[in-house]
């Protein structure tokens, strides 16, 4: 430390006017967020069939990349098990809508209770890791979900997966079996899962996971059961998982393994990576960007991944912050 | 009906100590960095531990404030036992610490590190159904804290580019947010000039009568100011302990420590 830069930055204590008000400025990632689903829902009618197809797989792709941004970005736990309560809403909603006809109310009831108790499962035996070590329980946690989908065939119809999952009937004039109808409804879901997750992370409870990614020692000092905060973090992201989960189903009206299987988990580990950790809007662009990205580029080639490693690879040496990161100045700090 | 009353009666804490530590220990490996310390603390009480580098004091700290288990011994925080309770369940009974390395939260804004602070006692911590923004009373407090330490003006500025005096007065102001009946500082005025340390100094010494302040400080001068009573570390062990008079006047301490 040198005096003349700091000799006088230890003020005497002065009741000071003109305080800085309350945040009330609109985070512009929220205004980009806002402008993207209102841009693609007036560009949706106008759409070919194959870019609205694609367009509804990221708004659902967009909110598990979003969950796992709850847990990644916000709290600083790295989990490589996402797929798991993602595909166990999955594989709910296939099985109890094709087998026994229930609709979209039930499946997304038992699909979202099923897939949140098993984060709670496992959460209790991962929360207790950190770094690598929490990377690893959560790997082998997923494969665990992965080898009963891939293995329970009287359940799952193991390497066959399940198809033909029919789209909800909402009673409406529309059916959702045609692209159109069910890319505003996947877009609503979507919209209403970031707006939720959204308070979330400005909620008291959501300034703690941030505290927690800081500084676990200093928040255990200031009274913060960080067990409990991380905790519940887990569950609350594997809930918003499984929503993804159910859409999910609905959309593609089939659902396998590789729903579950450790690329699925990659894959949203890497979009978060993309767009920018600790951004709910930045982890949807990632998500966009890749399932775009996926979609153009295997038309061309099979070795997808390997575009997306380097893909990943680029984005860790130029921005490690995310694409919005990069491009984001800092708004505060230096005087 | 007579139960209830001999409840009443008995949690009396034992001799008004607000901290109580009872032949504590912490042994790391063969090296045993804290020894058969003990030590009282009135409520009230302004207490500075010093010792030479290495002499156990931050460890201490650490048993103290839960952040390290104890290998044996007791420790009664207001006549409780919380030799085992988790760090968390220590700070929900009054008692608040800062860091010798400054352990705030570098990407958050001063603002929300003090809210930080201000939220972690009460239940509100575990709310996520509205936005922080709409919790006006934690803002106010938030605030408050901020002016007592002089940082209320840079409540909107990021804590990664506050200078390290700043950060010094930031970490102060995390652990009295809380509003605690016991506060552990541990060496307030590391890093910081001259000037800056005697303005520390002024922040600690006003700080409200009732609060117990347990303090590590390697500057003497402002170690004595701030003190009344003075207990010296060595190797792990209590080697003097009593009022800065004795303790300046123990030849053992003169030896050991002022290297006189």
């Amino acid at each position: 430390m040198t005096d003349g830069a700091t000799g006088a930055s230890l003020r005497p204590p002065t009741v000071r006017s003109g305080l800085a008000a309350p945040a009330t400025t609109v985070d512009r990632k929220v205004v980009a967020g806002f402008v993207a689903l209102a841009g693609a829902g007036a560009l949706a009618p106008v759409l070919p069939a194959y870019p609205l197809t694609l367009l509804t797989q990221a708004a659902i792709i967009a909110v598990l990349a979003m969950s796992l941004d709850v847990l990644l970005g916000y709290t600083g736990l790295p989990s490589l098990g996402h797929a798991a309560y993602f595909g166990i809403a999955a594989y709910t909603v296939a099985i109890l809508a094709t087998e026994r006809q229930i609709g979209l109310a039930g499946c997304l009831v038992a699909a979202l209770l099923l897939a949140t108790a098993t984060a709670a499962v496992f959460g209790v035996l991962a929360i207790r890791a950190t770094g690598t070590y929490f990377l690893m329980i959560t790997l082998a946690l997923g494969m665990v979900v992965w080898g009963l989908a891939f293995r329970w065939v009287s359940m799952t119809k193991g390497d066959n997966g399940i198809a033909g999952v029919p789209r909800p009937e909402l009673g409406l004039p529309w059916s959702l079996a045609a692209p159109l109808p069910f890319f505003y409804f996947a877009l609503g879901a979507a919209a209403l899962a970031w707006g939720a997750m959204g308070v979330l992370v400005r909620s008291p409870f959501g300034l703690g996971l941030k505290g927690i990614r800081e500084s676990e020692s200093r928040m255990r000092a200031l009274g913060y059961n960080v067990w409990l905060h991380k905790y519940l973090a887990f569950v609350i992201s594997g809930f918003f998982a499984a929503f993804a989960g159910v859409l999910w189903a609905y959309y593609n009206g089939f659902v396998g393994p590789a729903d579950v299987q450790l690329v699925t988990s990659v894959e949203t580990l890497l979009m978060v990576a993309l767009g920018g950790p600790g951004t709910l809007a930045g982890s949807a662009f990632g998500a966009v960007a890749i399932v775009f990205l996926k979609n153009f580029v295997s038309v061309y080639t099979k070795r997808w991944l390997l575009i997306l490693g380097a893909v990943y690879i680029g984005v860790i040496l130029f921005a490690p912050r995310g694409v919005l990161g990069a491009f984001s100045r800092e708004p505060r700090g230096a005087p | 009906m007579r139960a209830s009353v001999v409840e009443e009666a008995s949690p009396a804490p034992a001799a008004g100590y607000a901290l109580e530590l009872r032949s504590v220990s912490k042994a790391f490996g063969g090296l045993r960095a804290v020894d058969d310390v003990a030590l009282a603390v009135r409520a009230g009480e302004r207490r500075a531990l010093i010792g030479p580098n290495g002499a156990g004091k931050t460890t201490l700290f650490n048993l103290i404030s839960g952040e390290l288990p104890a290998s044996s011994g007791t420790i009664t925080l207001f006549g409780r036992d919380v030799t085992r309770a988790a760090a968390h369940r220590r700070a929900a009974l009054g008692l608040a610490r800062t860091f010798q390395i400054t352990n705030v939260f570098p990407s958050l804004t001063v603002l929300e590190n003090c809210l930080l602070a201000v939220q972690a006692l009460s239940p509100v911590k575990l709310a996520m159904h509205r936005p922080l923004g709409r919790y006006a009373d934690l803002h106010a407090r938030a605030r408050t804290t901020l002016e007592a330490v002089g940082l209320a003006d840079r409540a909107g500025a990021t804590v990664q580019h506050l200078s390290h005096g700043e950060q010094r007065q930031l970490e102060i102001a995390l652990a009295l947010a809380g509003r605690p009946r016991v506060l552990l500082l541990d060496e307030p005025t590391a890093g910081l000039s001259p000037a800056e340390s005697q303005l520390m100094a002024g922040l600690i010494k006003r700080l409200d009568p009732a609060m117990t302040v347990l303090v590590i400080e390697h500057d003497m001068d402002i170690a004595l100011e701030i003190v009344q009573h003075v207990t010296v570390l060595h190797y792990g062990r209590v080697i003097a302990d009593g009022t800065r008079e004795d303790v300046k006047a123990n030849p053992l301490v003169r030896e050991i420590y002022l290297g006189a």
